[in-house]
């Protein structure tokens, strides 16, 4: 590198230092999401392959009731509705109307997180656990994963509400919420696949 | 416009989030809601044969990814979102040589085992 690249690869690492980039911080955010999908597609690939092994035992449309689940879908696709007007609150710097949305979201995403929980000690009352058969633990890993990104997602927006609390609408918590919404959006996505591989497909 | 500028614009076009609007939210719920509401009475009130009902679901969920990847994420062609979109465009590829190459190798192997019985 000749000094004057030198310098020049400096100015620009010292713009970067100075104005603080939301941008390629909600793009780096979104790269790890992309890598997020990874996780999930091994997930899926690996229910889909085991997706008749149940060993003989309870099966999944012995188990499955579909009133629950679409209730658990509705709770999801309203929480990533009520974020959006969160974030489009936040945008417009109007603090009361995006802490009342935000609040509405993380009441969503708990009764969510609360039926799912529900359904699992429910199913493993009735004989499938973990350790049931091939199928239910692949059931468990896929489903619970999500369930566990949620719940990443519902303590990250207690930490935001702390962020807002003190600092107000600022650059950086603007930042934080569009990371958070990316995040909840993409698990409303994964849901989508969730309800269709698992469930709609399980009880066909 | 200055250099200066010109590198703060630079940075601004990498990307990130898109701003929406209350009409792209709400079109984007409604959507959804009638994308989730069609697979579920399908199966609930037997509305096709097994083989068209399987073609529904399958057809609603990739719309609903859309309907959502578009009105939620605010995902488009814009030079803003290019690299988001390529991004993603690069991990569907991958996500797609997973899954597919999965269950296909698995279900020639199972396909196999089984000529042995």
């Amino acid at each position: 590198m000749t000094t004057a690249q030198h310098d020049a690869f400096i100015n620009t690492h010292h713009e970067d230092e100075h104005h603080d980039t939301g941008g390629d911080t909600v793009f780096g955010f979104w790269i790890y999401i992309m890598s997020d999908c990874l996780l999930f597609a091994t997930l899926f690939a690996t229910y889909a392959v085991l997706s008749s092994s149940f060993a003989g035992q309870i099966t999944a449309r012995e188990l499955f009731d579909l009133n629950f689940v679409l209730g658990e879908t509705a709770l999801l696709l309203f929480s990533s509705f009520t974020f959006g007007m969160a974030m489009l609150y936040a945008n417009k710097k109007q603090m009361k109307g995006m802490i009342v949305w935000l609040s509405i979201t993380f009441l969503l995403g708990l009764s969510f997180l609360g039926m799912e929980l529900y359904e699992f000690y429910h199913f493993s009352h009735e004989g499938a656990t973990p350790q049931t058969s091939a199928y239910w633990s692949a059931f468990y890993a896929l489903v619970a994963t999500h369930g566990l990104h949620v719940f990443a997602g519902l303590i990250w927006m207690l930490v935001l509400f702390a962020h807002f609390k003190r600092d107000g609408i600022s650059e950086d918590n603007l930042v934080r919420l569009s990371c958070l919404s990316l995040f909840w959006h993409f698990l409303d996505v994964i849901w989508i696949c969730v309800f269709t591989v698992v469930y709609l497909m399980g009880v066909m | 416009m200055s250099s200066h500028d010109q590198v703060l614009n630079a940075q601004h076009s990498h990307g990130g989030a898109a701003h929406g609007s209350v009409k792209e939210y709400v079109t984007g719920l409604l959507l959804s809601i009638v994308l989730t509401a069609l697979p579920f009475a399908s199966l609930m009130f037997d509305l096709f044969s097994a083989p068209v009902t399987l073609v529904v679901i399958l057809i609603c969920a990739v719309a609903q990814i859309f309907v959502q990847l578009i009105f939620f994420l605010h995902m488009n062609t814009s030079s803003e979102q290019l690299w988001n979109t390529t991004s993603a465009v690069f991990i569907v590829l991958i996500v797609a040589i997973l899954v597919v190459g999965s269950i296909w190798i698995i279900e020639h192997l199972n396909h196999n085992m089984l000529m042995g019985h």
